[in-house]
């Protein structure tokens, strides 16, 4: 058993420089084989339900050409492309100020400003989209407020406009966190030559700092854009018809099973035409640093007068943005006059909700660990070819993975059809990357070297790896799987697909109130979720760390 | 290791406490699929099971759509009663099929006129399509109250009027248009509209009430009991409502009603629920709570509704409202599901 090992380490080259992460794939190389067997099942029931719905929906021959081609369809691509690329242009206006503001600048409480940022991230979006409407709608609060001087009406929130606002409101730290964490790794003395060279320091930003931002705005730019196409809660809320809302009412009001599956089909194209062209755009840039060295912390730029408009820019992102929904959530659950005619039935709902979410956790943490494991210790085409197909379900918009599921079970797995397995399964798809990518990074902090000790003191491998790599890795692993139940409990196209005949949970409790305007249904699952969210962000924190 | 077995059996309680909700099958149980909306329907299959013992359990959702996953299910359908808020849908599932017989006792409650043709669906209340307006609005712009709903496509109310048109009320209201108007009068009403800035509420009545009601648009197509209801919250609400005079083909009186499946195996409980939503308590409560029009005759109305006498039904047979995938294709095709 010693000997595969130290040849393992030969050729591997000296221990100074190797990361844990390739060290052990020399160590279980022979276990790959096994490890991809076992992440086989999971990567199937991400990959078979989609390719089930192209199936389906190549089935209907050239009628979907046709409805493909259609000036419907043509309407809803424009519509979503239009959208996604507002929001991401303007989520790069917004991220990049406020990723230097946090990071390079005297602003004061950074870290605070910072925090609240990432918190909006969090929050789901379709709960700022209803309380947007509630105060900015064309007869909303704002507007009561407003009437005293003889406003009648707002201009309308519905439709793009209102699409635009709420979604970069919720999406501005995707490009803010990457450029942050580009900026802080870029080293500041070039922007010190450029200066000393004679530019002044926009100059030097726009010549020196922006070339290398390149890749974290692609980033940052692609997450925006991913989100926008996959968010379904507010354009539902907003009323724009973009691929989700069109997708939904195709299924849901005149049940056009084949052309919804067509549209979801032309969703995913476009999703992966996205992440190709991030991909070619990422790739060449150069960061001029001197390898091996950290970058110098640069110290802080002086705001000066410029102190007070950063403050109000950051408090208007952090007011709209998380203030409004829970101003007006929380005036919906303590307001006394509101009644619904069916109970709230908020413990069970919470029951429900955290029950689910809790099996999501330990369903994905134990199917993601064989992915994981392998992602950190083997870089074999299959292996990195299983493991992307993990990745997966984190680009597909959840309403499709819903979708697929529901016609794939209907068809194929009738037992598990209307059951909270498949609800389960659903989440599963579309938040195993998160339990693996924590799993992974987890694991691949763990020097080798203290299993090598176990061994050399007489471990077997079996032994080390239960009192060696699996307490040192289990934090990460918890962190992971409390990401997942989350999100879970978070997610509501995937929840209003697949929550079988009789169950309910806030999302599902939640949109009941919304659609039928009992606002006494909505308050208090809204904050429900609103603190799940801020947990969301804690976990998110910790494990930047 | 301790930490981790603690967190396993969080985790193993958790999930025990999910069980009771899916497996809550003790007693005797049946399975509804609605398509209305759970505030309406749920505080009376409520009492069902609190007098009758028998467990509920409902699939909620739009109604065409709870209609078409009957379809779709085919004989593995769970369901064993469909309630559904029009006739259009009924007679489509009956139209295939996936409705069986009820007996005499259930269709004996229920006027002829109210019921299937051939018994295998009946009414549980009835409600009527209205014209619902901001009188505040209508006085300021200086408007003429439409005469028929054919008029909605005027130039003068460009941008004010809100519809539903995911809503199966408004389906079966275009279907009798087909119906009374001829399907090319129909697409071209509908393609008027679209036309003319009709703005969509999706398929919430509820929400083209309200809109009306804060003036975001003046003239709302509806059923006649969602104002009311709104009123119970708030009496202040500006809103009204107007019938189309007699015989417009936007002044249909349409039944809510229920149907059990061909594939149900529990027919004789599926068909107690429906003479429990037909006896006094229940038609008092459509009435009183939901402020519809009772079906069985010596039930008082609401006195708040339009007298149903007054209300003159266009010559249409609710039994012909069975062409539901039609109407939604034309639907569909005007564009107006897109705004």
């Amino acid at each position: 058993m010693d000997v595969p090992f130290r040849s393992a380490l030969r050729d591997f080259g000296p221990p100074s420089w190797r990361s844990g992460a390739t060290a052990m794939r020399g160590l279980l190389q022979r276990h790959h084989w096994g490890l991809a067997l076992l992440s086989l099942p999971v990567v199937a029931s991400v990959v078979l339900p989609v390719g089930y719905l192209i199936l389906r929906g190549l089935g209907a021959g050239e009628e979907a050409v046709e409805y493909l081609l259609s000036a419907r369809t043509m309407t809803i691509v424009g519509n979503s492309l239009a959208l996604a690329v507002a929001v991401a242009v303007a989520a790069v206006a917004l991220g990049v100020p406020f990723a230097w503001l946090t990071t390079r600048t005297s602003l004061p409480y950074r870290r605070v400003w910072l925090v609240a940022g990432m918190l909006t991230m969090v929050i789901p979006s379709y709960l700022g989209a209803i309380a947007f409407a509630e105060v900015f709608g064309p007869v909303g609060t704002l507007r009561d407020l407003l009437a005293p001087l003889g406003v009648r009406r707002l201009p309308s929130l519905y439709g793009f406009f209102g699409a635009w606002v709420v979604l970069t409101l919720y999406t501005f730290p995707y490009v803010a966190l990457p450029v942050r964490a580009a900026l802080l790794r870029i080293d500041p003395a070039q922007e010190e030559a450029a200066r000393m060279l004679g530019m002044n320091r926009w100059k030097a930003f726009f010549r020196v700092t922006l070339p290398q931002l390149r890749p974290a705005l692609a980033a940052g730019v692609l997450l925006s854009m991913l989100y926008t196409l996959s968010d379904f809660g507010v354009v539902m809320v907003l009323r724009f018809n973009a691929f989700t809302r069109a997708i939904y009412t195709t299924y849901n009001s005149t049940f056009d099973r084949e052309r919804a599956a067509l549209l979801a089909l032309m969703l995913i194209a476009l999703t992966a035409v996205l992440v190709w062209i991030e991909r070619r755009a990422g790739r060449q840039v150069t960061t001029y640093r001197h390898q091996g060295q950290t970058a110098r912390k640069s110290s802080p730029v002086p705001l000066g007068r410029w102190t007070i408009p950063s403050l109000i820019l950051c408090a208007m992102l952090v007011l709209t943005g998380v203030g409004v929904p829970v101003l007006v959530l929380s005036g919906w659950a303590f307001d006394p006059n509101l009644t619904s005619p069916i109970p709230l039935e908020l413990e069970l709902l919470v029951a429900q909700s955290v029950g689910v979410s809790a099996f999501t956790a330990l369903f994905v943490a134990i199917g993601g660990t064989p992915i994981a494991l392998l992602a950190s210790r083997s870089a074999s085409r299959i292996s990195r070819l299983i493991v992307g197909a993990s990745y997966f379900g984190n680009v597909l918009p959840g309403l499709v993975v819903g979708l697929a599921l529901v016609y794939f079970a209907a068809n194929y797995m009738p037992f598990i059809y209307q059951t909270i397995p498949l609800l389960v399964l659903g989440y599963g798809v579309r938040f195993l990357p998160y339990s693996v990518s924590a799993t992974r990074s987890a694991l691949s902090m763990i020097s080798p070297r203290l299993n090598e000790a176990a061994r050399t003191l007489g471990c077997s491998e079996v032994e080390a790896t239960r009192r060696i790599t699996f307490p040192l890795a289990r934090a990460g692993v918890f962190a992971g799987m409390a990401l997942v139940a989350l999100s879970a409990m978070k997610e509501l196209p995937t929840t209003l697909l697949l929550a079988p005949i009789g169950f309910k949970n806030l999302v599902t409790r939640l949109w009941t109130g919304y659609e039928a305007a009992t606002f006494a249904l909505v308050g208090w699952p809204g904050l429900m979720l609103l603190a799940a969210s801020a947990v969301t962000l804690l976990i998110l924190l910790w494990q930047e760390d | 290791m301790q930490k981790s077995r603690v967190l396993v059996l969080i985790l193993a309680a958790l999930v025990l406490s999910l069980l009771p909700a899916s497996a809550q099958a003790g007693g005797e149980s049946l399975v509804v699929y609605s398509g209305r909306n759970e505030t309406l329907i749920a505080p009376i299959l409520a009492q069902f099971t609190e007098e009758t013992g028998v467990a509920v359990q409902v699939v909620y959702g739009d109604t065409s759509a709870v209609a078409n996953q009957i379809l779709e299910e085919g004989a593995n359908s769970p369901a064993d009663v469909y309630i559904g808020q029009d006739a259009g849908a009924l007679g489509a599932l009956s139209k295939a099929g996936a409705l069986a017989l009820l007996p005499s006792d259930v269709l004996e409650r229920v006027p002829a006129v109210f019921q299937s043709q051939q018994g295998e669906w009946v009414g549980l209340s009835a409600r009527a399509r209205v014209l619902v307006y901001n009188p505040t609005e209508v006085e300021a712009l200086g408007l003429e109250m439409p005469q028929s709903i054919l008029d909605l496509t005027n130039p003068e109310y460009a941008g004010l009027v809100g519809w539903a048109p995911a809503n199966a009320s408004f389906q079966s209201n275009v279907t009798a248009m087909r119906v009374l108007l001829g399907d090319d009068v129909t697409a071209q009403w509908l393609a008027d509209m679209v036309a003319n800035g009709a703005v969509s509420y999706g398929s919430s009545n509820t929400n083209l009430n309200l809109a009306v009601a804060s003036g975001e648009v003046v003239f709302g197509i509806t059923n006649h009991y969602y104002m009311h209801n709104l009123k119970k919250q708030d009496p202040a609400l500006n809103l009204e409502q107007a019938v189309f005079p007699a015989g417009d083909a936007g002044s249909l009186v349409n039944i809510a009603g229920a149907g059990v499946l061909t594939t149900s195996s529990k027919p004789a409980l599926a068909q107690r629920l429906i003479l429990y939503l037909l006896g006094d308590n229940a038609q008092t409560y459509f009435t009183e709570q939901t402020s519809e029009y009772p079906l069985v005759e010596g039930i008082a109305v609401n006195e708040a509704l339009i007298p149903l006498e007054s209300i003159v039904q266009p010559a249409i047979d609710l039994s012909d409202l069975d062409d539901l995938q039609a109407t939604l294709a034309m639907i569909e095709g005007s564009g107006a599901l897109d705004q």
